[in-house]
């Protein structure tokens, strides 16, 4: 059994006679935290298995409270620290004000914490508190609580309906080829894919490039009448200039990360994020909502810009959605295997974050889906994404990302593919966001089940039969 | 939609499985695919390399797409796992002296998981470095591809040394086994050269796995030199990609210009793909 106490912010715990301490509250989250190779990159990784169960044990009994005065980096220093604490909700955290962190996991498993009570707890939620729990919850405890909660947002398209799953349909092309793009997306479509967004990750950031993009989207969405939005994955100042200039942005997308000098170094400040959302909410371009911002997120990204400030990488990507949540975003993912081996080992540390990332991304009241994937020279492979589709599926994702075949030819990683997104729907009974799904029937896509068709000779063909001329 | 015309599809050199028989085939009688359709795809194809109109077994992939894909993963795989052969490559430059070094990464599973220890010389073998005052040397570094390396490096460093000018001093080429691209720093730092081209394998996608990429820094100081002090050329695998001559007259007009102006990276306006490499080096 441990023993454990709490004096000064130094941790201690005794686990079979043997005594451990941790300096700090970020020290004890991080030797909390799964194993994962970034933590030890960073020199932050438990020094053995028998110290991580310690300071899981030291976790437990901290008191939720403390994460209100012990912010794991300094609040002067750093404006994501100052968002989390200034816009703390103390009405909405007073039914766990009172519990530590070991309380709190339990609390979240009992049938108490139901949809409704979830969702008027994030805003009293920290993402410290968020991670603390997490780091005491296994893989099943991750998924049985994320899908309760409820997250819906919309924009002309609804995301997070329970029973739905939907899809971005990314179609990218190392070059921007206009009729690369046109390909890739009437595969999508045929597929029944891209629901949630059509997003393009451009090959450059040259705003009449993006242009040149948004306005393919945006004239096949127009034609078709396809009730979703596009999305080129700009810098946000690209799209600031370009809303300027009355291009067609239905979405502005930022990646952040969960420090002030992680987001300086992604060129972003909450200033500038608070600029584009301004100008995105004035176009007003959403039929059914007005979610106008979509995020991407990812373990390591803080670290790869020596920005992490001696915080575990789990912890530090969780305070990125801090600076999610105030733009009350459409669409937030994290691109979970992307970043490399250095800091996602396997497909068992993906997998893991993956289920950390949407948990804590729910938890705060965050439209939380996934790009699940990995590089080549990750241990991994496409049963892990078939593994981790299936888990993510089941724990509620709002969205996952597709590509052609499973194969990004433009960001060189392999991702879910179209197919996938088939699978987890039929497996699961998922349907598509309801306009879509809609949308897809009126156009003879769906089956008698509601399935979608495969298809000879559709009408959609014709985004492709001009190219093939 | 499961059939696809051979030259566009089949981005992985191995042998067609179709060749014999197609196993999506019967797995799929349903696929209500036209010839319209398998017309359409084909002409698609001519526009992206992307998997597109890959047909379906129910809501999988056909049994051909599903290998062809496995096949692709496997030649990235063991193309980052491949231990690198120095032998192989000072075979191959004929001639010119060589010397071996290490990284700090003991093997593989260290390379992967601790960059640090890939940008810094193994302790030992900062001896094997010969110092004088060179104007370049070039360090071939397996990298995440020891395949590009045995296949492309030799020929690159032989071309662009032949295109260099009489006066350029250049140091015996250095093999550098479990090594990234920030090693060059040390290694030039050790030897008291002007600059320093490494020439190392890169991150093998699904459509190369024997991309050789080309990192040019002048005055390298380790731990201070960043990305964007570099220059770059990338995709170095003829005959899709960049040629050897290609590189070598890129590379000899960067290391002239460098030399002259006594910079490399963002000052040094060139050809090099400087902009989509930032971050994500080897």
């Amino acid at each position: 059994m441990a023993r454990t106490v709490a004096a000064m912010s130094v941790y201690t715990s005794t686990l079979s006679g043997e005594r451990h301490r941790f300096v700090s509250l970020a020290r004890l989250l991080a030797a909390a935290s799964p194993e994962r190779s970034g933590d030890r990159l960073a020199g932050l990784a438990a020094s053995s298995a028998r110290e991580r169960v310690a300071a899981r044990w030291a976790l437990a009994e901290v008191p939720l409270a403390t994460f209100l005065t012990e912010p794991v980096i300094p609040y002067e220093t750093d404006d994501v620290t100052r968002l989390i604490l200034d816009t703390h909700d103390p009405v909405a955290f007073a039914p766990v004000a009172g519990m530590t962190v070991g309380e709190l996991r339990e609390w979240l498993l009992s049938e108490a914490a139901d949809a409704e009570a979830l969702t008027a707890l994030a805003a009293g939620l920290t993402p410290e508190m968020v991670a603390a729990v997490s780091k005491l919850m296994g893989n099943a405890d991750l998924v049985a609580v994320a899908r309760k909660v409820r997250v819906v947002t919309a924009f002309r398209s609804t995301i997070g309906l329970p029973g739905r799953l939907a899809t971005r349909l990314q179609p990218n092309h190392p070059t921007d080829d206009p009729a690369g793009v046109a390909a890739a997306l009437l595969d999508g479509l045929l597929l029944g894919s891209g629901d949630a967004v059509i997003g393009i990750n451009p090959a450059t950031d040259s705003p009449k490039a993006v242009r040149d993009l948004l306005e393919l989207l945006d004239g096949v969405i127009t034609r078709y009448g396809i009730p979703t939005q596009s999305c080129v994955l700009s810098h946000v100042t690209t799209s600031v200039d370009l809303m300027e200039r009355g291009a067609p942005v239905d979405l502005v997308f930022q990646s952040i990360a969960g420090s002030q000098a992680a987001n300086a170094s992604f060129g972003v400040t909450l200033g500038l994020l608070d600029e584009a959302y301004e100008a995105a909410l004035a176009l007003d371009r959403g039929t059914v909502g007005r979610n106008v911002m979509y995020f991407e997120t990812g373990q390591g990204s803080a670290l790869s810009a020596d920005a992490h400030h001696g915080v575990d990488q789990q912890t530090v990507e969780t305070r990125a959605y801090a600076v999610a949540r105030r733009y009350q975003p459409l669409l937030v993912n994290t691109v979970v295997g992307f970043i490399g081996p250095e800091y996602l080992y396997d497909g068992r540390q993906i997998l893991r974050a993956a289920l950390e990332d949407h948990f804590c991304g729910k938890l705060l009241g965050l439209p939380m889906g996934l790009d699940i994937c990995y590089t080549n020279h990750a241990d991994a492979d496409d049963d892990d994404i078939a593994t981790m589709l299936t888990m993510l599926g089941v724990a509620g994702a709002s969205f996952v990302i597709c590509t052609p075949g499973g194969d990004d030819i433009m960001l060189n990683y392999q991702s879910a593919s179209y197919h996938d997104a088939l699978y987890l729907r039929e497996v699961l009974g998922l349907r598509p966001a309801p306009e879509f799904e809609a949308w897809l029937g009126s156009i003879g896509l769906l089956d008698e089940r509601g399935a979608i068709r495969e298809v000879a000779a559709h009408p959609l063909t014709a985004i492709g039969r001009g190219l093939a001329a | 939609m499961n059939q696809l015309p051979e030259n566009t599809v089949d981005r992985t050199n191995h042998r067609d499985p179709g060749d014999s028989a197609n196993p999506g085939e019967s797995a799929n009688p349903a696929n209500p695919a036209s010839t319209d359709d398998f017309a359409l795809w084909a002409a698609l194809r001519r526009h992206t390399q992307a998997r597109i109109g890959l047909g379906r077994a129910g809501c999988g992939l056909p049994t051909r797409h599903r290998l062809e894909l496995q096949a692709a993963h496997a030649a990235a795989r063991d193309a980052v796992h491949s231990p690198f052969d120095p032998d192989t490559v000072a075979a191959a430059l004929t001639g010119m002296p060589s010397v071996r070094v290490r990284s700090a990464a003991p093997d593989r599973l260290a390379y992967l998981q601790r960059p640090d220890l890939g940008r810094r010389l193994h302790p030992t073998d900062r001896a094997h470095l010969p110092a004088g005052e060179w104007d370049v040397v070039f360090v071939v570094a397996d990298g995440l591809s020891s395949r590009a390396v045995h296949e492309h490096a030799a020929a690159v460093v032989r071309a662009t040394v032949s295109l260099l000018p009489a006066d350029f001093r250049v140091a015996p080429v250095v093999l550098a086994e479990q090594a990234r691209v920030a090693l060059g720093d040390d290694i030039a730092w050790a030897m008291d050269a002007a600059m320093v081209v490494v020439l190392v394998g890169e991150r093998p996608g699904m459509s190369a796995a024997d991309s050789l990429g080309a990192y040019l820094t002048y005055r390298p100081r380790p731990g201070i030199t960043t990305d964007a002090d570099r220059n770059c050329l990338s995709n170095i695998r003829p005959p899709l990609g960049l040629t050897y001559e290609g590189a070598a007259g890129k590379l000899a007009a960067l290391l002239g210009r460098a030399r002259e102006l006594g910079l490399t990276g963002v000052g040094l306006k060139d050809e090099s793909d400087h902009e989509h490499v930032i971050g994500r080096l080897p």
